[in-house]
């Protein structure tokens, strides 16, 4: 397969060449890298003339909150909009075996003769859960293709503050009645996110309450953002009620955004986090600390893509 | 509920409690404590229990014809199996239904297929078990309107609905709608049967197909007991709506029976069921105040294990049936109401008529030849029955209490669903190693050409391919000829009660009004749909815990990073279930040992047409399908998803597993199957190790050794 080439479907938003991308970007076989290195300099805000078009959405939430079936009411309203949707659901499973089981695509309901749709399972980083390089990697080059791109991840651990790196927006869903979640943001886990979204509406009161209750929550940290925080309620089983007001809520945080400076951000954060996990602590010493490396990169052209910025930082620290 | 009572207590505190009742069976317990000669005979032999046949195939046409004919040779009760599009309710020209029409049961699509199933059989008299579940309101509405043309009252029918949906959620899979919207149907149905069918049982809570997903006698008792009170919970609710919970919740306990299961272990086997009877009493009495000893006692049907059969020696089978007989009938004192047994060759395909006469004649001879039934209970005063209960009695409370703490059976459903699928891959382990042993099948395996084999069809049921195209023929031309403007109304009407405006309104009003208008069965389950959204179970495999490496695993994972070397990515693979059968569990298993061995595994579950997993392999990248099918529908749907794939542009090896016949093996070959693998192949770490290969050789990386 020529990344090149896949590289230059997915720019003309030919979304065919997304099942071949992916494959190519989750290989770690030596030829494979290559042809990747290749694919993601073909998507890159350098040869696209700025950022792609899509939305990156982050949603996360612990288990059983919802985000299934919240997803799937989602998928279909942005269909209804004629928005492309592409899904990369993150799963936590442990490594014991080195295998994974990947159930949530199950979940989500779409029409498989459906070709503005792509959902694909994998499994989070060998390390601590974190996201793997490659679902990063992935976001970027198919936000050039759908309209759409949707990270979901299961709120347990470092996944989710690297979702927050890279998506343009984060959505957190909870369930009415549970009070882990509250414990979950004072803690400091992560940081305040775009959209909060309460599930399960349909159980009335209960659901009212968990709202009004983040809400205040979320007054009371005053963090960064509290005010712009939106909490939203919804019911994702018919009939369904305030998905519409979910979609437009998630529009309106991409456009208040600047998406160039959180995109280029993300990048930065991505290539540093790879790097570190390739070189560890050695290979930082050898760029001269954290603090040097992230001044690296802020000298790096800002249309780079990660994989550039990671070879400019090995390229750095070989020089030392 | 509380766990009062025995604890700890052993036999001796289960005998204190007989004291404190007055069932028959525990006077007799009493009698023998105070040291009265126990009674060796019954003044008058027993009645033999109700002897059914699980059938239906093809048409209505065949299984009437079928019924009667099992009717003429001693049957006495009817026991109707439906196909899998009636039993999750789509019509014969659903995709959905594709290759499964006629399959496993017979497909009843409006009032004059279940008119055409019933001619000639009197209605009045008949006690008819329906095994159905999602579609069991629609399915009572059409046989009190078959009935209802005959002139035969509401009033006068006999039966049971399965109408047991946790268990569908749990292990067979043919639900249909959201576990909410699902348990008002079955409330519906019992605030309506019990005032207007009074003879009818609306519900057999299942423990049936726990055992075969895998679970433990404790299990087994627990989880049916929680899923018996989260009904009662609901159906006492529903008539509380109408101020009536407290007038008619003895008659409503009193109608609940169950559905069991017995396995060859059959002196546990009957512990457990004289456990289930201590605590259902319990349940009555405590938690609900039912006061009447006719409303307490514990009733039960059974159809003996299927999961323990095998394919391999199949006429072994026929030992293994008589002896699980036993453990339903040898004591008086939990002895079965209702009795089907399966037929030897199950593990091979659908049985034939002669098969099920074969086990029809295996209860003639235990209830008319031997002597079981001119006696007393023969395990009373026995140390070791009461022993075995007793422990039986503590593990269950103990575990009824967990489901408790999760809310209750519908929101346990994930808890118990992953405790299932760990049991089961511990008995699977356990046959692995041998330590389970299994006649003819990891033990004394040398055998001679069995004849009972020999014909061309491989001694099964072959149902004709031309059925289904046939009754997609007579739907349509049924739907032509109907006055669809009363339909319209009636579906409108049924959409309107479902939304629940008037919440006294019960469905089974405008249901029974639909089925008289001639709507489709199809057509009542897309309406109820429409409403309440559709659902897909949890598949308990997320949460299954890893499993520690034996020796041979250690060495697959090992050839598993090879393989991930040689490919840039960790071998992923597809597994899923085209068509309608919702038996998950072998497939399950294959999940969890792929994940085991070191795989990315995506678990598509049930309910999958060609399409969707000719996507999802595309989508997902992966590098090899694995499909598992026990309908017998694998001659249509595996083709049919090969078809798919190749339209879809992805070429990867497809493996199949289920109850695949010998003889359709070499077509399936030839259709592009890469590997088949039938009951015979036990050792899933075996079957695994042969997939890594399959995908090696694809990939042009030969194994190892």
């Amino acid at each position: 397969m020529d990344g090149a080439d896949l590289g230059a479907r997915l720019r003309e938003r030919d979304l065919s060449a997304a099942p071949a991308a992916l494959n190519m970007l989750e290989s770690n076989a030596p030829a494979d890298r290559e042809q990747a290195a290749r694919l993601l300099h073909e998507v890159s805000p350098a040869v696209l003339g700025g950022e792609a078009s899509g939305h990156i959405v982050g949603v996360t939430g612990p288990p059983g909150a919802g985000k299934s079936t919240l997803l799937s009411a989602l998928l279909h309203a942005w269909r209804a909009r004629e928005r492309t949707v592409a899904m990369l659901a993150v799963d936590p499973s442990s490594r014991r075996s080195g295998g994974s089981l990947l159930g949530d695509r199950a979940r989500i309901e779409f029409d498989p003769s459906d070709k503005g749709v792509l959902i694909r399972s994998t499994a989070a980083g060998d390390r601590l859960g974190g996201l793997a390089s490659a679902t990063r990697a992935a976001a970027q080059a198919l936000a050039t293709a759908f309209d759409v791109v949707v990270i979901e991840t299961v709120g347990v651990g470092q996944a989710e503050t690297e979702v927050a790196d890279v998506a343009d927006t984060v959505a957190v869903v909870v369930q009415p009645g549970s009070g882990d979640v509250l414990q979950f943001y004072k803690a400091g886990i992560m940081e305040t996110p775009d959209v909060l979204v309460v599930t399960k509406a349909d159980l009335g009161q209960v659901a009212l309450r968990t709202r009004r209750d983040l809400s205040a929550a979320l007054r009371s940290l005053g963090s960064r953002g509290a005010g712009a925080t939106r909490v939203l309620a919804v019911s994702s089983l018919p009939p369904t009620h305030g998905i519409e007001e979910l979609a437009v809520a998630l529009d309106e945080h991409r456009a208040s955004l600047d998406v160039a400076e959180r995109r280029l951000k993300a990048r930065r954060a991505g290539a540093l986090l790879d790097f570190a996990r390739e070189h560890g602590e050695q290979g930082m010493r050898a760029l001269g600390g954290r603090h040097a490396a992230e001044r690296l990169l802020e000298r790096q052209d800002p249309g780079l893509d990660p994989q550039a910025l990671v070879a400019a930082l090995e390229r750095a620290a070989g020089e030392v | 509920m509380p766990a009062t009572a025995v604890r700890g207590g052993g036999a001796r505190a289960i005998l204190d409690r007989a004291r404190h009742t007055s069932l028959p069976g525990y006077a007799l317990t009493i009698a023998a404590m105070s040291n009265e000669p126990p009674p060796v005979r019954l003044p008058e032999r027993d009645r033999p229990w109700m002897m059914r046949t699980y059938a239906g195939h093809s048409t209505a046409k065949a299984s009437n014809e079928l019924y009667r004919r099992n009717l003429a040779k001693g049957q006495t009760g009817l026991s109707v199996a439906f196909d899998l599009p009636t039993q999750t309710g789509h019509d014969p020209d659903d995709e959905l239904a594709r290759g499964e029409v006629g399959k496993v049961g017979v497909p009843v699509c409006h009032r004059g297929d279940m008119e055409a199933l019933m001619e000639g059989i009197p209605l009045d008299e008949m006690n008819t078990s329906m095994t159905i579940n999602a579609t069991a309101a629609w399915l009572l509405a059409l046989y009190i309107v078959a009935a209802e043309e005959r002139g035969v009252e509401q009033r006068k029918l006999q039966g049971t609905t399965q109408n047991d949906i946790v268990k569908e959620f749990l292990a067979r899979g043919t639900y249909a709608f959201p576990p909410a919207p699902s348990m008002r149907l079955i409330a519906d149905m019992i605030a309506y049967t019990v005032e207007n069918v009074p003879r009818w049982n609306p519900i057999n809570i299942c423990s049936y197909h726990l055992q075969e997903a895998g679970a433990t006698p404790v299990q087994e008792i627990a989880y049916a007991m929680s899923n018996a009170i989260a009904v009662l919970d609901a159906a006492r609710e529903r008539l509380g709506a109408t101020g009536r919970a407290q007038e008619l919740m003895g008659d409503v306990f009193g109608r609940i029976s169950f559905f069991v299961n017995a396995g060859v272990r059959f002196v546990e086997e009957h512990a457990k069921l004289r456990a289930m009877g201590i605590l259902w009493e319990q349940i009555g009495r405590e938690r609900y105040d039912v006061q009447d000893e006719r409303h307490l006692r514990f009733r039960y049907g059974v159809q003996v294990n299927s999961l323990g059969l095998t394919e391999a020696q199949p006429e072994n089978n026929v030992q293994r049936i008589v002896l699980e007989a036993l453990a339903v009938t040898l004591g008086r004192e939990a002895r079965a109401r209702a009795i089907q047994l399966p037929a030897w060759n199950e593990a091979l395909g659908l049985p034939r008529p002669w098969d099920q006469q074969w086990s029809l004649r295996i209860q003639q001879v235990l209830a008319y030849e031997t002597d079981i039934l001119e006696y007393p209970d023969i395990f009373e005063g026995s140390k070791v029955m009461d022993g075995l209960v007793a422990e039986l009695l503590e593990g269950a409370r103990a575990e009824m209490a967990v489901v408790a703490e999760h809310g209750g059976a519908v929101e346990a459903v994930p808890y118990m669903k992953a405790a299932l699928v760990d049991s089961h891959r511990e008995r699977i382990q356990r046959i692995e190693s041998g330590e389970h042993v299994v006649v003819g099948q990891n033990r004394f395996t040398e055998t001679e050409v069995s004849p009972l084999t020999a014909d061309a069809q491989g001694g099964i049921l072959v149902v004709d391919p031309a059925v289904e195209a046939e009754q997609i023929e007579a739907v349509r031309r049924w739907r032509a000829e109907r006055d669809q403007a009363a339909v319209d109304a009636a579906l409108a009407d049924l959409a309107r009660v479902a939304r629940g405006e008037d919440s006294h309104e019960n469905l089974m009003v405008p249901t029974i009004a639909a089925a008289r208008a001639g709507a489709t069965t199809g057509e009542w389950a897309r309406t109820l749909r429409e409403v309440f959204g559709s659902y897909r179970a949890p598949t308990g495999v997320g949460v299954a815990t890893p499993m520690g490496a034996d020796e041979e695993l250690a060495e697959l994972r090992e050839e598993v990073v090879r393989l991930q070397e040689k490919l840039g990515r960790r071998p992923k693979i597809l597994v899923g279930k085209p068509g309608l059968d919702g038996h998950s569990n072998g497939a399950e298993q294959i999940a969890v040992r792929a994940r085991d061995a070191g795989m990315d595994v995506v678990y598509e579950g049930i309910r999958l047409t060609p399409a969707q997993i000719a996507a999802s392999a595309l989508q997902e990248g992966v590098h090899v399908i694995g499909l598992s099918i026990l309908s017998g529908s694998h001659r249509e749907l595996i083709p049919a998803v090969i078809d798919a794939l190749h339209e879809a542009g992805v070429n990867v090896p497809v493996v199949v597993g289920g109850i695949i016949p010998e003889q359709d093996v070499a077509p399936l070959k030839q259709a592009g199957v890469a590997a088949v693998y039938t009951p015979k192949d036990f050792d899933i770490t075996r079957i695994m190790r042969d997939i890594v290969e399959i995908v090696g050789e694809r990939n042009g990386v030969p194994a190892s050794v």
